[in-house]
């Protein structure tokens, strides 16, 4: 085992990550661990933009910007936070321009724009040009631009390197009205090389956690193969809460039966859904915006046109994006790469033939809670000094109960830039914290538990069953019934997953036993994200209750709060506690939520 | 530039079959892989493996099939598994391809397909290479905005065309299969290789910077661009649809221009 010493550590290299490397890296010592290359990273797959009310094509304002966020997270975005998200967006994207990052323009050369789901010209009258783009690959740009400028300026980067546990302490605290409280302290990480097998300790004055998301809970998603929710569940099972983890977005436009990402930036451009009688049918569900209305409304739309019947093809399971209306050109230069998707991976020709699609499992509005300043909380009022979190593996939270389209990559670049900055502010005025006796003592029973297993169970097959269960019973529609059928299978394989045993025992590059980790952080949040959908008894944003069709206020305008507490139960569910967390007021009041 | 479109109709006749899909096709395929485990054996050998696989899957499919259903030790990276990442990189019956990008349908499955590691780059373990030194070659052409004078208080402006003259090339993904591709870089491991002079070409035909000079100087070097012998196995290899050659050709014209 070798230790480092770094003022700051950054789990994650994608944007959130790097964006935050940049402003600490010159701060501060900085180092990044990241389990790929940071350029392998999600965030490159993000493609329709960004947005900000930079109003270089149409008037616009950051105020409508927050106001739209609010109204698309079904209102329980914390609106302090809405509000620095939009105001910020603007230098963010400016930012990145400086940076290099090779915008479309607009015929006299400035930043141009485009239309997304959910983001509207004051308060709701129409759709607004808000997106900036660079053609359907500004993901792959920001990541790229990011990586540049942490070359730039030498940011160094552990490659490879998999952080499995976050080191904390506690000491007894006490609060200004004189109850005593356990404060947790951040101390550092430990990390996996996966060339070589090693463990590495990095002792860290602060840690940022910018690990992204979780989407491999499911079976059909937009997410990489690596996106396995490991931030998440490391912060969980150190006793840190979850927040808001019943809210999961399903991207409406996956292409059909393979949930690879077609962006909204598609239906920006004026592409349109039809069902099996050609129907323009969002015509019905959002009078007013129709193809853009937000996420959870086109892709609930869709589920139900299938299931009343209208669905296409010969299993009637899925809806079509019709593009055909569209000047190839436009489509070429606007999105070159989507086309190709459709054409490489279901042989169907865009600009003649209109694209199969059908909601896949895209983001998690929840995550691990921090305030607006990013600095991790341990519960409704504490924070951690020293950990801070940002992008998908945080909830801030700016998403609520459902993500308007661009606004992650918004997320990743305002609170990546604020974590930065703030976890070298700490760095300077903090000391390390004492690594506790063997640091690695966890990692390195977890993982000889694995390699030497001899149980019977295998990871593919455990995983398979899990992401199974999350597409039938956890989808864009839930009810009782789904999700305590989902939780007994969920627990089953909880159980068996105690039994699993691996086949490549060395130490190179031993991604079997990587994935074995992967599917135990899955298994962890696949449980707390249905206990949590269970215990929501409405219906809010990406949340559907069946059951509960409607929004309740009075008794959910809260931000539900998971912890690990092995004497709690929650569900039926044992050893989770549910708690709640007040959502932040400024400027506006709840109202009914239409398009 | 946002142009307004007419509202397309409410409602129009599909044509029948329209999206297609229904039973999805199976067959029978050999995989034969070259396998590297260095921690068992000193050699390198081939194993072939018999899958039966679906009509949409793609070779990253077969792959993942053999390491979850038959032997868990088969080492390859990936992550997005749909061209964007870059992570996946492979020889593919001889020619550099993603395995996330590559369909079985395409391939002869008469015949085994072969899949290996590709070539120029330390061999690690199976289809693992160690991808360092190809990074080391992208960081020394400085490939990061360099602009002199003033920041502007908003954006640079930038005219449609200049940002189109370089667009090509931001689409490159760093996979690598340019660069492994090339036979100058695998006889010559000092060569900068192609997606070094891309991510070059980058910047220097991107009006925002005023460091192209510094990059041309850089690839006037003994290993810079005119190692290169046009051969276009890398512009094939691009999974991007890059026009390499052609970029490495801009490059090499510019240096020319500049001297003169």
């Amino acid at each position: 085992m070798q230790v480092h010493q770094y003022d700051v550590v950054i789990v994650g290299a994608g944007g959130a990550g790097m964006r935050a490397a940049i402003e600490s890296g010159q701060r501060a010592r900085t180092a990044v661990l990241t389990k790929l290359y940071p350029t392998r990273s999600h965030t490159g797959a993000a493609q329709g933009g960004m947005c900000a009310a930079l109003a270089n094509v149409e008037e616009d304002n950051w105020e409508w910007h927050t106001f739209d966020t609010i109204k698309g997270g079904d209102y329980i975005v914390d609106q302090d936070a809405a509000e620095v998200m939009a105001k910020e967006a603007i230098n963010a994207v400016l930012d990145l321009e400086k940076m290099g990052l090779p915008f479309n323009r607009t015929p006299e050369g400035k930043i141009d724009q485009r239309r997304f789901g959910g983001h509207t010209r004051d308060h709701g009258k129409a759709a607004v040009r808000r997106a900036c783009y660079a053609a359907d690959r500004t993901g792959h740009m920001i990541l790229q631009t990011l990586y540049q400028n942490c070359v730039k300026h030498n940011v160094e980067f552990y490659n490879e390197y998999y952080v499995l546990d976050l080191l904390m302490v506690e000491e007894e605290a006490f609060r200004e009205d004189g109850t005593a409280y356990m404060q947790k302290r951040v101390a550092g990480v430990v990390s996996y090389d996966l060339a070589t097998g090693e463990l590495h300790v990095f002792q860290a004055k602060s840690v940022i956690f910018a690990s992204g998301g979780a989407g491999k809970v499911f079976k059909t998603t937009s997410n990489a193969h690596t996106l396995t929710g490991d931030g998440m569940g490391i912060a969980f099972r150190s006793g840190l809460p979850l927040e808001d983890m019943e809210f999961f977005q399903f991207h409406p436009t996956g292409l059909a039966g393979l949930g690879i990402l077609l962006t909204e930036g598609a239906r920006g451009e004026g592409a349109i859904l039809r069902n099996s009688d050609g129907e323009r049918f969002m015509e019905r569900y959002a009078p007013t915006i129709k193809d853009l209305a937000p996420r959870d409304i086109v892709a609930r739309a869709m589920a139900n046109e299938v299931r009343e019947g209208r669905g296409c093809g010969p299993n009637k399971d899925y809806v079509l994006l019709d593009l055909t209306h569209l000047e190839p050109e436009h489509i070429e230069s606007k999105l070159p790469d989507i086309t190709e998707f459709a054409r490489t991976y279901l042989g169907v020709e865009p600009f003649t033939d209109p694209v199969p699609v059908y909601p896949t499992a895209h983001y998690a509005m929840g995550g691990v809670p921090t305030n607006i300043e990013t600095e991790v909380l341990q519960d409704n009022n504490t924070t951690i000094p020293g950990l801070f979190a940002a992008g998908e593996v945080a909830c801030v939270s700016v998403h609520g109960a459902n993500r308007l389209g661009t606004n992650s990559l918004l997320d990743i670049n305002v609170f990546g830039r604020r974590a930065g900055i703030a976890a070298a502010e700490y760095a300077k005025t903090a000391d390390f914290v004492e690594l506790p006796e063997n640091p690695e003592a966890l990692v390195t029973a977890q993982l000889d538990g694995l390699l030497n297993s001899t149980g019977t169970e295998n990871v593919a097959e455990l995983r398979k069953a899990l992401q199974e269960i999350m597409d039938a019973n956890v989808q864009v529609f839930r009810d009782e019934t789904s999700l305590k059928g989902a939780l007994e299978v969920i627990e089953s394989l909880r159980e068996r997953y105690k039994n699993v045993s691996i086949q490549d025992k060395g130490k190179r590059f031993n991604l079997d036993l990587l994935e074995a980790v992967e599917l135990g952080f899955l298994l962890d949040l696949a449980e707390v994200m249905t206990t949590a959908a269970l215990h929501r008894k409405e219906s809010r944003g990406g949340h559907y209750r069946e059951d509960f069709p409607n929004r309740d206020d009075e008794n959910f305008m809260v931000h539900s709060m998971s912890y690990r507490d092995h004497n709690a139960t929650t569900e039926g569910i044992a050893g989770i506690r549910m708690e709640t967390k007040p959502v932040v007021f400024t400027r506006y009041q709840p109202m009914e939520r239409k398009y | 530039m946002s142009t307004e479109l007419p509202e397309p109709p409410s409602k129009i006749e599909l044509k029948a079959g329209v999206g297609g899909g229904g039973e999805i096709p199976t067959f029978n395929i050999t995989l034969r892989v070259r396998r590297y485990l260095p921690e068992t054996t000193a050699e390198a050998y081939w194993e072939d493996f018999k899958l039966t696989m679906y009509g949409t899957d793609r070779v990253l499919d077969a792959l993942h099939k053999v390491k979850w259903d038959h032997d868990g030790s088969l080492s390859f990276r990936r992550s997005c598994a749909h061209g964007i990442c870059g992570s996946d990189a492979m020889r593919i019956n001889g020619r550099n391809r993603l395995a996330c990008k590559t369909l079985l349908k395409d391939l002869d499955t008469s015949k085994p397909i072969t899949v290996e590691a590709i070539k120029g780059l330390p061999l690690e373990k199976d289809l693992i290479v160690d991808m360092e030194p190809f990074f080391q070659s992208y960081r020394e052409i400085m490939p990061f905005l360099i602009s002199k004078g003033h920041e502007p208080t908003k954006e640079r402006y930038q005219s449609v065309e200049d940002r189109e003259r370089f667009d090509d090339t931001t689409k490159c993904i760093l996979c690598a299969a340019c660069t492994s591709s090339c036979p100058v870089f695998w006889t010559d491991g000092q060569y900068f290789g192609p997606a070094a002079i891309v991510n070059a070409h980058r910047f220097i035909f991107d009006s925002r910077d005023d460091a192209g000079d510094m990059r041309l100087e850089i690839l006037n070097d003994k290993e810079g661009v005119w190692r290169c012998r046009t051969t276009f196995n890398c512009t094939e290899a691009c999974p991007r649809g890059i026009q390499v050659t052609k970029a490495i050709a801009e490059v090499k014209q510019a240096i020319l221009s500049r001297t003169v």
